[in-house]
Parts: C-alpha cells; structure tokens; sequence
C-alpha cells in the first residue's frame, strides 16, 4: 500500500494511479469524521497556505475546498477573477508569479479554458490542484463521486455506471471517465449526438442516444447539468425536448436497478434534467456528494501538503 | 565573379543532377558546365565539393508582420530569418496593418524591402478590402504595384459570389488566387483538429471538414471561373484527395503544404504546448501520410512555411488564447530534406518543392539555374547534422514545435542576386 501521491500536483484522474485513487479515498474516509465533531478542526495543516484561485464562478466547489482547508487549520485565501477583467488585466504567468512569490503551499485553481491547471503547474513550486478545467477535467469531483459510490457499494469494481447529459462540454464526465475505467467499472455515456464528443468510444465507455438503454441495469446514474447557451448554439431545438429525450423521472428510473443510486454534480436544474421527485427521493445522493466533496478534498489538501 | 566548383548541381527545372561548376557574373549564371576554367586573381571561388548547391529557395507563404506588427517580425528580421533558412526569394501575406489592400502598403514593403531587407520579398495582396470579405480591392493597381498574387489568407472569403467575382476579376490580370480554405462556422471556436486528442483535452475541435468543404467549394469556382487558384497550406487528406481529383480534370489549380503537416500531428498538442497550435491545426497520422502521398505524387507542388511569428507572451498563455501559428523559415529546409532522406520523395523533387514550382505559380523568373537567370543560389550540406535552438533563431518570433530537434542538413552559402549573403565554407 501506498502513502503518497507521485506528484505534487493533482491536475488530472488521467494521471493518477489505482492505488492513488485508493489512497485518496482511504484518506478521505478516515478524514470525514472530523467533520461531526462538535470542534470540527484538526491541527495537520496548521502554518500552511492555500490560495483558491477562481477564474469561474463557484460556489460549491469553492467553498468545499474552504471548509476542507480550515478544517485542516489551513490558512484559506480565495480569488474570484471576473472573466471580463482578465481580457485586460494580467496574464495567468503573471498572476501565478506573483501567487508563488507569497509562498503559498497550494494553488486550487478553477478555469474556463481546458489545461489551465497545466500551465500554472510548470509555474509554480507549490502544488496545484485542478479545481475544474474548461471541459478537460474536475478530479475532485470524480473522486467525491467514488468515495460516494464506495460507502455505499463497498466494491467498485464490476458496477455500472451511466453518465447522461452534455458529454462534450462536460470536464466532470471526462474525469469520471478515467476514474472509474481505472476502478474497472463498466461507463455507459449517454446524450443527444450533438453532445457526444467525437471518437469517446476510444476511452473505453458505450454510448447511446437513448436514456432508458443507457441506464438498462445501472447501478449508479450521474445525470449533468445542461447549459441554455448550448441551445442556442444549435446544439439541441429546446429545453422542453431535451427533456423529454434526457430527463430523469420515476417513470424512466424503472429501466435501472432497484438499488440505482442517482448522483448529480450539481447545481441541477429541477425539472430539465432530473425531475423533483427524482433529485429529493429516497435514489438520491446527490447531498451525500456535497458532504463527501469536503472529506475528499480534505485527503487532497493533506496528502498533498501534510508533508507525510 | 563568383564561381562555384565541384559542387552537385541539383536544378529540377533543367533535369541536372550532376557534378558541376557554376559561373556568376554581373548578378546572373553564365555558364555552367564541367570544369570551368578561370583566372584567380578577378574571382569569388567556392568550392563546393560534397555538398548540393540548388537553386535559392524560395517560400510562397511568409507572414513578415511589418507594417503593424513589427513587434513579432520586420521585414528585417524576416528576411534575416528567410536567409538563414536559405531562401532567397520570399512572399509576404497581406494580414498587416494596414493590411496589404493598396498600392501604398504594397509600395512601403517593397520599399522596405530594398532599404533593410536580405533576400527578395514579393507582396501578396489582399482579395478584399481590408480583409473583410464585402468588397474586392483595387486588384488592378496591387498588380501594377508589384502583388505577385492575391489572398485573405487567416480569413477565408466566406461569400461564395464574392470569391467568384475575385477569381474573375483576378484572372484578368493573370494574378493566382491563393485560398485559405476554412469554412468559418465548422471551425468556429475551435483551437485544435477534431479527433480523439481534442476529446480528452477538452478542447474545442475543427473538423477536417472545415477545410474540405471550402477546397470542394473554391474547386468549382476555379471551374467556373477558369482562374488560376492555388490552395494554401493542405493539411487533410480530404483535401489531398479532391484536388488530386481536380487536377485530374484539368482544373487550373495547384497547392502547397507546410513541414510541420508532414512531420508532425495533433499529438503535439497533449500537454497544451500552445507551439502546436496553428491553422489548420495538426492533424492525425492518417493525414500526414495522405500529404506525403500527396507530396510524392505530385498533387502537392509547394512546400511553404506559413512563417507565423508572435511574441513571447502571445503564447504562453492559456491554449485557447494563444495565437495560431508557429515561425517555419529556419526549419522548414531540414524537415523538407528529411522526406529525402526517408525515402518519401527525391532530392530533386524535394527541391522543386522549395523552389522551381513555387516560382511557376507566382510568375517569378526565379527558381532555376538555367544560363542567363537572377543568381539566386543556395549551397546546402545534405547529411551534417545540427540541433534546433530558437534562441539562435533570426526571426523574432520563437514559437516553433521543433525546439531541440536533431535534424539534418545545413544551409552553407546563400547567394542573392550574385551577392554572397552567407558563407561557411
């Protein structure tokens, strides 16, 4: 077994090893507990920096990232950048230059351009961890989707999983994707074929167009959020079709197992992509997800700056 | 007097391949022949054995920025670049600022060109007024001042009857309609090939598509039209296809490629190295091998650089807002000699590539050692061996995907109009 990660960074599921997904996970769970404790704070990370770098809104992730940070004592220091500001303000190098010359111990980084974490990390001495990246990856985010799967599975290997949704813009897909393939999972993606992306047979998952023979005997369905302004580049004629074609309701949840459980990165748009009865019912783990997002990243934080 | 001895005199346009002596007098070849005697005291002697002394290069598709962008390249340090490269003879795209759409830019570069360049500069002009693709520009006065052709190339004319009404307008002047084939909408957003490399980077894909459809378009307009169109910069198969189908046919039209489409592929892009970022983007190893059939076969008449400086910081950047393009001039001889030396296509068809073909579609009385030709000579050492480093690039622009490739192949002497421009021997 185990007891560190390869790099100092965590950029990508891509690069990452089994045991390393296992590592993670172990540590997150034996980290969870702290947070139900009436004093919910140990003191691993105390004297350590942490800048969450945000180039996109969040409130989640940032926030979970915050909490996971000062649960550790971590100092937490957040940067929202309006995209706006950035056409005219400083280049990445420079802001990433002049966060190191602070002497952070790690930078979280969020962006709306794919391999931005990439390029700040060949910058920076202090590790970097990918907050979410264009629709290149959002490791914590497959990673708080296994921990959830785990506790309730026990054994990942052998489930099926099927991602439905926006698979071409969708960084959480991607990443589940390599996670999941590494924990030989079965994945099944599902999505309108505009939203397919080209050759994603060639990472190992089904595809199919139809809802109800993707999540056919499902154990676990993540459903993605789809965007308005896809619509209106043509990508789909309306929300009211995509819905009928991609929404999840109780009605369609008869094709998956009895035990499915039902995951949402969140936010999710009630009625479009997950009906109420699907997103609040008794399948849903979708808050499950929200509270295992802060344990994983907690194993991030201190695996990555605890200096084990 | 300049006479260059035992040198193989490799001249694609007369069918030499041959140990010969070439005498230069006044700025023009003389003789050329075997054992050419001379009296040493009035003459420049080179002695070339061992090496291959050809033709001057000469690339039909350089962006030399100046005038507007001289922070990225001059004409200067362009043409600096051009003879380093061992071109003597260089086209200039008309995407500057002002663009290149009157005779007065026209004028300044040429102009310029006189006054600081190293090698010959040919201006392209533009199809449109200001590149914007609504109005043809004065075609008639950009030849009459000196444009060699006419492109928007960067920006496609996207209206197909304008495109049609340019090759019309353009063919009264005889002047080559030079195309940047993108259908602006398929290729929207798009920073890299569509394919399975753009998937797992999540990066916004442009299909080949974008480029087929514009070759299939501009195809039958050169039909309609009977226009001289040359493609710029092939970088599909599908494209390699319909224009070897064209050709076929009869159409008037011809094309180039670039080094990096035949050596290199959308690979380069994992890691987001933003020096493999260009237009068209690289493509997949099935593409590659397509432009090397089509290099072999003889659809592809031109290799050209598409020379695209930029500043440092233009690049390093996030991968979607760094510029498209990479600097080709320095690399563009050993990358092209490689084919040569892998077998792909001869010497002398490498050579054609590079200099008699280009010349034939810009009407330029250039690119051959015939008796009585501009002395435009490039004497390169076919197998000495040498490491890629832009810091010793001459051009300013330093974005070139090759950095630290070993190749083969080493401009020794360049002569420009008669003149010894360089000389290591």
């Amino acid at each position: 077994m185990i007891n560190k990660l390869k790099s100092k960074d965590l950029l990508g599921i891509k690069d990452l090893s089994p045991e390393e997904i296992l590592l993670i996970l172990d540590t997150a769970e034996s980290l969870k507990e702290i947070s139900t404790r009436d004093i919910k704070k140990v003191p691993a990370l105390r004297g350590k920096t942490i800048i969450n770098l945000f180039y996109e809104p969040s409130t989640r992730t940032r926030t979970s990232f915050e909490i996971a940070g000062k649960r550790l004592s971590a100092d937490v220091v957040n940067i929202s950048v309006s995209s706006s500001s950035v056409a005219k303000g400083e280049t990445l190098k420079d802001t990433a230059k002049n966060l190191e010359a602070m002497n952070p111990d790690a930078v979280v980084i969020r962006h709306s351009s794919s391999g931005a974490p990439y390029f700040i990390a060949k910058i920076l001495e202090c590790s970097v961890i990918n907050a979410g990246d264009g629709a290149h990856e959002h490791p914590t985010q497959a990673l708080l989707d296994l921990l959830t799967i785990k506790e309730r599975k026990k054994e990942l290997k052998g489930l099926k999983v099927s991602i439905i949704g926006d698979i071409t813009h969708s960084r959480v897909a991607r990443s589940n994707i390599y996670a999941m393939k590494k924990m030989g999972m079965d994945v099944t993606v599902a999505g309108p074929s505009t939203l397919i992306p080209v050759d994603i047979k060639k990472m190992g998952v089904k595809v199919f167009t139809d809802l109800s023979k993707a999540i056919e005997g499902a154990d676990v369905i993540i459903m993605l959020r789809i965007q308005l302004e896809r619509q209106e580049r043509g990508l789909f004629p309306s929300i009211r079709e995509y819905s009928r074609l991609f929404g999840l309701n109780v009605e369609k949840l008869k094709n998956a197992k009895e035990d499915v459980m039902i995951m949402h990165p969140g936010p999710i748009n009630r009625g479009v992509e997950i009906s109420a009865d699907v997103a609040d019912g008794p399948y849903s783990l979708i808050l499950d997800q929200v509270t295992n997002g802060v344990a994983v990243r907690m194993a991030i934080l201190h695996l990555l700056t605890g200096g084990v | 007097m300049i006479l260059i001895k035992n040198g193989r005199v490799i001249d694609p346009a007369n069918k030499i391949d041959a140990i010969l002596d070439i005498l230069i007098e006044n700025g023009r070849i003389t003789e050329i022949g075997k054992a050419i005697s001379h009296q040493p005291s009035a003459i420049s002697l080179i002695d070339a054995s061992g090496k291959i002394v050809v033709p001057g290069l000469i690339d039909m598709h350089v962006h030399l920025r100046e005038p507007g962008y001289e922070y990225k390249e001059t004409v200067k340090t362009g043409t600096e670049s051009a003879l380093a490269g061992g071109f003597t003879s260089i086209a200039c795209m008309p995407n500057t600022k002002p663009v290149n759409d009157n005779q007065s830019v026209t004028d300044f570069i040429l102009d310029k060109a006189r006054k600081e360049g190293v090698v010959n500069v040919y201006p392209i002009g533009a199809i449109t007024k200001g590149l914007k693709g609504e109005e043809l520009a004065e075609i008639g006065e950009l030849k009459s001042s000196g444009v060699v052709a006419i492109t928007d190339d960067g920006k496609p004319v996207m209206n197909s009857e304008l495109m049609r009404r340019g090759m019309e307008y353009a063919s009264m002047f005889d002047l080559p309609v030079i195309s940047h084939c993108e259908d602006l909408k398929l290729s929207e957003g798009g920073v890299m090939n569509e394919g399975f490399v753009s998937t797992e980077l999540g990066l916004k894909g442009i299909p080949d598509t974008a480029e087929v459809v514009m070759v299939a378009r501009d195809i039958a307009l050169a039909e309609l039209t009977g226009a001289k169109l040359h493609i710029a910069h092939v970088s599909t198969r599908g494209a390699v296809s319909l224009i070897k189908g064209a050709k076929l046919r009869g159409v008037n039209i011809t094309c180039e490629t670039a080094p990096h489409y035949f050596t290199i592929t959308e690979k380069e892009v994992i890691g987001y190295d933003t020096n493999a970022k260009m237009n068209p983007p690289l493509r997949t190893e099935d593409d590659l091998k397509a432009i090397k059939e089509g290099l072999r076969d003889g659809t592809i008449d031109v290799i050209a650089t598409d020379h695209a400086p930029h500043e440092v910081s233009e690049k390093e950047v996030e991968f979607d807002r760094a510029l498209f393009g990479i600097v080709g001039l320095e690399t563009a001889l050993p990358l092209t000699l490689k084919l040569a030396h892998n077998g792909v296509i001869s010497i002398s068809e490498a050579i054609s590539k590079l200099t008699i073909n280009p010349a034939r579609i810009l009407g330029l009385n250039k690119g051959t050692l015939s008796v009585g030709s501009d002395a435009d000579i490039t004497i390169i050492d076919l197998d000495k061996e040498w490491q890629v480093d832009v810091t010793k690039f001459k051009s300013k622009g330093k974005n070139s995907p090759f950095q630290g490739w070993h190749v083969k192949g080493v401009v020794e002497v360049v002569i420009v109009g008669g003149h010894i421009k360089t000389n290591y021997l």
